[in-house]
């Protein structure tokens, strides 16, 4: 009677076993991997295996990976390049995405099943497969190169004709394919937001003199902010850490920050400076995610106007 | 062409697919009236009121609205405001900013503007909530904020949808008083939409019944009660109780009906002419116009009958009364006596009522 397991578990039931679930889950994939990447951003290199250590001749805390990451500008300039890219990707997502995500929510019941299908269907094939396929379309021997160059040729006076465009192994190439991959992520999160919202707010504001576009900005684009911030962040984030999509397609002379960690981890077995990068550039991707928690906090206060019936 | 009212609905039709929602409507309103579109839910008013905001273009005929053509003319053009059922107040904004949008279309400086929204808050007695949320608002304030918002653009016409359905009874009665005085104070034409007889009745200077897409009738509240065109009229616009009837003799205005439900011919006055005898009509009688006692009644019409039912309200208790031919009919009692001895379940009464009360239906 109320000791031991079987005491505990007639007290507290099954609720406190399904929320401790994904905590344990947080903190076994997450805190505790991350706590190990922090720790071995402060050991020293050694040239043993694991090749990193701490006490003996070597320091027990040694900041020397921080100091590189802001003294050789490599680190600087890699992070400069991740966060243009994905800012720009993130907002180029927004641009082709919003209207997608608005488009879905004006079309009627049954072709909106079919269009949200499309947005996700790409998900069905490899991921590398499709950048694959893209650097086959970008390539300068591609149809779709000799498309462009046509083009460009037709267009413009024979001194600037040019043999291909060069697409393929530029910054270019990295924006255009993460466009590509991260656009379903942008624009699923929107339409769940847009879904949601009131039309008859729609009627109000045209009933008072508002024309079509004017109702957007004055209703609907304000209304929808937490949909952008949050298709922003799972644009962004990944986008900025991306690995496979500058390797196979990027300037190698533009490296993004993913490509330094993993050359840090593999090719230079610096494992202490590959962690501090990546704790420095989690740092980064929590500031805006906390942000953004406090956003929607405030916005789910402002939420509940429920609707008379 | 155009003719003297201020709303004319002229001959109007909207087609859903094939589903006709409004057929050939035609409507006259004067300036400054109250009027009520009463029906059933699907009878069409709700779209009669979009066709008249514009959020809806009719299939056919026209409407003008201070002798302007309104076909073609988007509703964002329209001096057409609406208070929607749900009120509709922009939830990322605050009060002020609700009352005062409309007003970003009109030329006119902040502070203006500014005195406007204030004037406007005033009328609804709203002032000192300019800076709430809406979500920071309870049911009857929104609703306030909602006619506010309606009205700063000084519309023509206002359009209220289901003014008073979101709200519980004791506010009902007072929004009510309050919304005829603000359209008493500001003249504007009210439309009102609505299912609730009590709330057509009481807002409106006139009303119109629709039913399936169609206007039945169309009159002041208390004509269109007393002297409803058509049993469904009858029906909706309060209790009723109609009982089938076979027309004998007609002398001098005066008509002999036999109702098989009374296994009796009781003599009733009919404006309805000319009767032919033989024909069946249907006597409609509301509770209020029949009187119940325990004796049979010295002059006019009586039917024997039972008690079956009695609600008790204090004032006043509706019976039914359960006739010889098991047919049912309802009479309304006010309690004016304390000491009376008012007829119980299963009691023998008799059902009186005057030649005039009832009234002769065709259709």
């Amino acid at each position: 009677m109320g000791s031991g397991i079987p005491g505990w578990f007639n007290r507290r039931g099954w609720r406190d076993l399904i929320i401790a679930v994904p905590y344990l889950w947080l903190v076994l994939l997450f805190l505790v991997p991350f706590l190990i990447v922090l720790a071995m951003s402060v050991a020293t290199r050694t040239p043993t295996q694991p090749p990193f250590g701490y006490g003996g001749e070597n320091p027990w805390i040694n900041l020397e990976g921080y100091a590189r990451l802001f003294t050789d500008t490599l680190y600087l300039r890699s992070f400069l390049i991740s966060l243009v890219n994905a800012g720009v990707a993130t907002i180029l997502c927004l641009l082709i995405g919003y209207p997608m995500a608005l488009g879905l929510t004006r079309v009627g019941p049954g072709w909106r099943g079919i269009l949200l299908m499309l947005v996700i269907l790409p998900f069905w094939t490899s991921f590398l497969l499709r950048v694959y396929a893209w650097m086959g379309l970008m390539g300068r021997n591609s149809w779709f190169n000799g498309l462009l160059t046509d083009l460009h040729n037709l267009l413009t006076p024979e001194t600037w004709a040019i043999t291909h465009v060069p697409m393929m192994h530029s910054n270019f190439a990295v924006v255009l394919v993460m466009v590509y991959t991260y656009l379903p992520f942008m624009i699923l999160p929107l339409y769940a937001n847009l879904e949601r919202l009131d039309r008859t707010l729609d009627e109000a504001a045209t009933d008072l003199g508002s024309r079509p576009f004017r109702v957007f900005l004055d209703v609907t684009l304000p209304q929808s902010v937490p949909g952008i911030i949050a298709g922003g962040l799972l644009v962004f984030i990944p986008a900025a850490g991306e690995l496979v999509i500058p390797t196979l397609v990027g300037d190698a002379r533009m490296p993004m920050i993913g490509r330094v960690i993993s050359d840090e981890f593999s090719a230079a077995r610096d494992w202490p400076m590959a962690s501090s990068v990546a704790v420095v550039l989690l740092v980064l991707m929590v500031g805006p995610t906390l942000l953004f928690a406090r956003y929607s906090g405030r916005a789910e206060g402002a939420e509940p106007m429920e609707t008379p019936r | 062409m155009p003719g003297d009212g201020f709303i004319e609905i002229d001959g109007v039709s909207k087609f859903f697919g094939t589903f006709p929602a409004v057929r050939d409507v035609s409507l006259t309103m004067a300036r400054g009236e109250c009027f009520a579109l009463l029906g059933a839910s699907g009878c069409g008013k709700t779209t009669l009121l979009r066709m008249l905001a514009g959020f809806e273009e009719p299939t056919a005929g026209r409407i003008r609205i201070d002798g302007q053509d309104m076909t073609g003319v988007p509703p964002w053009e329209r001096p057409v405001h609406m208070m929607f059922q749900s009120y509709a107040l922009f939830p990322h904004m605050s009060v002020a900013k609700n009352v005062g949008y409309g007003l970003k279309h009109e030329s006119m400086g902040r502070a203006e503007r500014a005195a406007r929204v204030a004037e406007m808050l005033d009328l609804v007695q709203m002032t000192g909530f300019e800076d709430r949320k809406p979500h920071q608002l309870s049911g009857g304030q929104r609703q306030r904020v909602a006619l506010a918002r309606a009205l700063a653009r000084q519309p023509k016409v206002l359009l209220l949808d289901e003014p008073l359905a979101a709200l519980d009874k004791k506010l009902r009665e007072a929004t009510q008083f309050e919304l005829m005085a603000i359209q008493a104070r500001t003249k504007v034409n009210f439309v009102i939409v609505t299912h609730d007889q009590e709330e057509a009745m009481t807002l409106s200077d006139r009303l119109a019944v629709m039913h399936q897409g169609t206007v039945l009738q169309v009159g002041r509240a208390g004509d269109v009660y007393e002297n409803p065109g058509s049993r469904y009229v009858a029906g909706f616009l309060g209790t009723v109780s109609q009982f089938a009837g076979r027309v004998g003799a007609v002398t001098d205005g005066m008509v002999a009906l036999e109702v098989p439900d009374f296994a009796a011919t009781v003599q009733v006055t009919s404006p309805l002419a000319p009767l032919l005898p033989g024909e069946t009509l249907t006597l409609a009688l509301r509770p209020e116009k029949v009187r119940l006692t325990r004796e049979r009644p010295a002059g006019g019409n009586a039917v024997p009958g039972t008690v079956r039912d009695l609600a008790y309200f204090g004032k006043d208790s509706l019976y039914r009364i359960t006739l010889p031919s098991g047919a049912l009919i309802s009479v309304h009692a006010v309690n004016a006596s304390r000491g009376a001895q008012a007829p119980d379940w299963d009691d023998e009464v008799w059902v009186g009522f005057d030649a005039g009360a009832g009234i002769l239906l065709r259709d």
